[in-house]
């Protein structure tokens, strides 16, 4: 069943990709019609999900690889995976629909783009180091003629650049998986073996070396600062999908690791290391807020804002570090925070660079000084937009507020001091309205002279992304009777 | 004695007699006989090799040739390779009047690369280099250019250079010990003075690094992979490495670690792979850029040597390197020659609108070569790093990755304009004449199979492993 879910989407890519006599609205159905059954498997596995007995995982399927190391094909989920697993079909249906209106080469596209899906619902299954690794790189690869084909601008520099930096960080990666292999006994890529038995315990030095390694790794994919150098312009070049994408769904790999390997697997290392973890969690909360202020392209803006949204998840998951006997539950409460973060800021962020790529649509420019006055000719625009902006900057009743709610009410309880990086939804909220004032309110002008409100399929697209947000926000139990579990017991196997 | 054992040299050996004498009596436009005479040899070779590679292992002439897992393995990845290129052959000299020629010495030069990994006695060794690299010489000659003549000389006096520095430590070797014979050699060294064993092991190592085409005996591999023709080219960057590196893992786990090889090995591991990658970053012709490129393959596959004897992986993980390599190597020189007059990267310009499949292969190829998962090199590359940290040499695999984020640039280079759509400016008159040009059939062919081979190989990476750890 899993298997399925992974795999369907790609074997639609090669169908796609093999069929050159093929339409174009056909290629453009077949994508939809994919991304939808996709999300309709993974709706009746949600249904059938069941919180999975400690150290192990749900829908659980294994099949040697490369039996000389011990790797395994080994996939399954749990209450980290699961709702990444859902998200990201939904993310995926959203730009389906929102490109049936793509008319470069759109079976190409197609094909691009259910490749991309498979490969990351491949890494949030994935249960074994190396295959986590395949698809960490292949998501690069993916992504990189997503930019390099479909993007606009300084496309190929861009993409260069996205492409050579995350390569650097998922070898890095790379090089800690080795370590941690070469370092368990028996040696195995296995991901639940490893977190059993984590390798490396009581040696702080090669423990905090490969620590180091995949730190860094995952934080060039978070991005963290001073990490996220190549998000802004891979953002502002990719083509909107590819941007909601990339926000919603890649960036989360990077935070996704940390859960799911760096924290259970090297426990003490990450203990003594959760400091530095928090101090780079808080500089990027705040250094994004800052920069994002400093912006006047409306698409960089939002990339710089997702530098400050990641922030909050790594200032979570080093909170979590912070070992002490009575904070056990507020740590917990964090993490559970950061895992929601990662859906919450996945459905806003897409929908909001899906809104960005119809400001290009019809006017051709990102700058917000361009615009004026755009609420009278586009209502829903504008009303979508701002939906997106409040429930971005973390207003109660979006799902961003119960994800920040926890994170601060977790990390404050056990580090006081982090309190400071409340200053970062400060300087969201001011950003963002300082935004919608100059594209939206005043008298029609610039670009915004006869600018077509939303279309059907812009609407169908953005409107369900926000409408879960807005679900998440106001009914999150069923979300986190998922999530919770599963924080209280990577909070517990920090302990050792 | 039991000839039979041999079987594979002897198909090869004999079938290059046979196409070299029956090549003479076959009119030139009938040729193609002898192509087809020579993929039955190298068929068998490779069904005789493998029927072979199931039994225990043992060694043939007394002891002075090993038949094991690393020479069978040799055996089939050489025969394969050769047996891959013919379809280069078969469009680009197809009809010319060394045809025939050159399928003799393609074999010949894979005999002695069998030969060469299977040495288990310095003067077997000794044979082996000069049966595979003599045939390399006239090969990249054939091409009948200055360049190629310059090419040939190049190879020529490097190889004659190595030549002697190999037979030198083979002489210093047999000296101190009284024997040639690698059984012995261990023993007999012990109480051997340490400069003279390891003066003799750097001759050695450093000799063969000329067939690997490694640091410091890599000049000849960019000048002869861009002035030979498309099949010498792809032959002499892939067949002659793998019965180099097998030679060179055999002769350093019978070398005493006092003479320092390991250090050795570990210094050329890491001066090929960084020297290739930084002399592949500006080249304009596709052929020179593979050509740095297998020099710094040279150096990846150099590092599970480096912990030969110090970790259980170093020879499978070296063995499934090896067969990721011949593989897609031989599929990104096939791309280039079925399209062989863009020698140029901006040339590639647009290649993917007009032939989808020619320019995923080259994708595949190319990402394969920088080790991408899934491909067969990436495991190869998985198990060498792991290997290197596994025997102690941690240092050794983070130069890997390093060394793999450099590489990624250069085949970005020419993956980036194949990409690219085709925008027509007036002074894109040749551009236009290239695009018209179709792809010569075979090559494409095997691009596109050797491409789908390697993911092959990497998906069921289980069962190459299996093969290849037996004991």
């Amino acid at each position: 069943m899993l298997s399925l879910i992974v795999f369907l989407p790609l074997a639609a890519a090669v169908a796609l990709a093999a069929a050159p006599r093929l339409s174009d609205t056909v290629a453009r159905w077949t994508w939809v019609a994919v991304a939808a059954l996709d999300l309709g498997l993974i709706a009746v596995l949600w249904a059938r999900y069941h919180t999975p007995p400690p150290g192990e995982l749900a829908f659980a399927e294994r099949a040697t690889w490369i039996p000389g190391v011990n790797s395994s094909y080994h996939i399954g989920v749990d209450g980290f995976s699961l709702p990444l697993v859902a998200m990201t079909a939904v993310i995926y249906l959203a730009c389906a629909v929102y490109a049936l209106r793509e008319r470069h080469r759109p079976r190409a596209h197609a094909a691009l783009f259910l490749f991309l899906q498979s490969v990351s619902l491949g890494l949030f299954v994935a249960a074994d180091l190396i295959l986590f690794f395949v698809f960490f790189d292949l998501s690069i690869v993916g992504m990189y003629f997503v930019i390099a084909g479909w993007g606009h601008g300084n496309r190929a520099h861009s993409a260069l650049k996205f492409f050579l930096y995350t390569f650097l960080g998922s070898l890095a990666l790379l090089v800690g998986f080795i370590g941690l292999y070469v370092a368990a006994t028996p040696h195995t890529f296995d991901m639940p073996q490893l977190t059993a038995t984590p390798p490396l315990q009581g040696r702080p030095l090669a423990g905090g070396l490969v620590l180091a390694a995949i730190l860094l790794g995952l934080a060039v994919k978070t991005p963290a600062v001073p990490f996220h150098t190549w998000l802004p312009p891979a953002h502002t070049d990719a083509p909107a999908v590819g941007s909601a994408v990339l926000a919603g769904v890649l960036l989360k790999m990077g935070t996704y690791g940390f859960v799911r390997i760096a924290m259970p697997m090297l426990p003490q290392a990450w203990r003594a290391w959760a400091w530095a973890v928090i101090a780079v969690g808080v500089v990027s909360v705040i250094y994004g807020a800052l920069v994002a202020l400093a912006q006047s392209n409306v698409k960089r803006m939002i990339a710089y804002t997702s530098v400050n949204h990641m922030g909050y998840i790594v200032l979570a998951v080093g909170v979590a570090g912070l070992v002490a006997a009575d904070t056990a539950q507020a740590r917990g409460v964090a993490v559970a925070g950061a895992v929601t973060q990662m859906v919450s800021h996945g459905l806003i962020t897409g929908a909001l660079f899906l809104l960005a790529g119809v400001l290009r649509d019809r006017a051709g420019t990102y700058d917000v000084h361009d615009f004026g006055g755009l609420a009278s000719p586009a209502p829903a625009f504008a009303a979508l937009f701002a939906v997106g902006a409040f429930a971005s900057l973390g207003l109660p009743a979006f799902s961003g507020f119960v994800a920040e709610f926890q994170i601060f009410t977790g990390s404050i309880a056990a580090a006081p001091v982090t309190a400071v990086a409340v200053l970062g939804i400060l300087i969201t909220a001011a950003l963002f309205l300082r935004a919608l004032q100059q594209v939206f309110t005043g008298d029609t002008a610039g670009a915004s002279i006869g600018f077509t409100d939303l279309r059907a399929g812009e609407l169908w697209s953005i409107g369900p992304l926000l409408l879960l947000s807005v679900l998440i926000g106001v009914l999150p139990r069923p979300l986190l009777d998922v999530i919770e579990p599963a924080a209280h017991a990577v909070v517990g196997l920090l302990r050792r | 004695m039991r000839p039979l054992l041999l079987l594979p040299e002897i198909l090869l050996a004999g079938g290059a007699l046979a196409a070299l004498i029956g090549g003479s009596f076959v009119p030139r436009q009938r040729q193609w006989l002898v192509r087809i005479f020579t993929a039955v040899v190298l068929v068998a070779t490779i069904v005789a090799a493998a029927i072979q590679i199931h039994s225990p292992a043992t060694s043939a002439f007394d002891d002075s040739f090993a038949v094991d897992t690393a020479t069978g393995m040799a055996r089939i990845l050489a025969a394969s390779g050769t047996l891959l290129i013919l379809a280069v052959a078969a469009d680009e000299i197809s009809g010319s009047a060394r045809e025939s020629e050159t399928y003799a010495l393609l074999l010949f030069s894979t005999a002695g690369t069998v030969l060469l990994a299977g040495a288990n006695d310095l003067l077997a060794l000794a044979v082996g280099f000069l049966l595979t690299s003599i045939p390399l010489y006239a090969l990249i000659g054939l091409a009948h250019t200055a360049v190629g003549a310059e090419a040939a000389m190049k190879t020529y006096l490097m190889g004659a250079l190595f030549g002697i520095l190999l037979l030198l430590g083979v002489t210093v070797l047999s000296g101190l010990t009284a024997t040639t014979g690698y059984a012995e050699l261990t023993n007999r060294l012990t109480g051997s003075p340490r400069a003279a064993v390891t003066v003799a092991a750097v001759a050695v190592i450093t000799g063969l690094m000329f067939k690997a085409g490694g640091v410091p005996a890599h000049f000849w591999v960019p000048d002869a992979a861009q002035a030979a023709t498309a099949t010498a080219a792809a032959f002499l960057t892939t067949v002659p490495k793998i019965g180099a590196l097998v030679a060179i893992y055999r002769l350093a786990v019978v070398l005493p670690p006092s003479s320092s090889w390991p250090v050795l090995v570990a210094a050329l591991a890491v001066a090929s792979m960084t020297l290739g990658n930084l002399a592949a970053f500006w080249q304009a012709d596709p052929r020179r850029l593979l050509g740095w490129s297998t020099v710094s393959q040279v150096g990846f596959l150099l590092v599970p040597i480096a912990v030969a004897g110090r970790s259980g992986l170093a020879l499978p993980s070296l063995l499934v390197y090896l067969t990721g390599y011949t593989v897609t190597n031989v599929a990104a020189f096939a791309v280039s020659a079925a399209l062989p007059r863009r020698r140029n990267l901006a040339d590639w310009r647009g290649v993917a609108a007009g032939r989808p499949w020619l320019a995923a292969a080259l994708l595949v190829a190319l990402l394969g070569l920088v080790s991408t998962p899934p491909t067969a090199i990436f495991v190869g590359k998985l198990t060498t790093a792991t290997a290197a940290w596994d025997g102690g040499s941690a240092w050794l695999a983070v130069v890997v990755f390093v060394n793999t984020v450099l590489s990624l640039f250069y085949y970005l280079r020419w993956i980036a304009p194949a990409y690219r759509s085709r925008e027509s400016t007036p002074e894109d008159r040749e551009q236009a004449r290239l695009n018209d040009e179709p792809p010569r059939p075979w090559s494409a062919r095997l691009a596109v199979a050797a491409a789908a081979l390697s993911l092959a190989l990497g998906v069921t990476a289980g069962l190459l492993w299996a093969l290849v750890a037996r004991q």
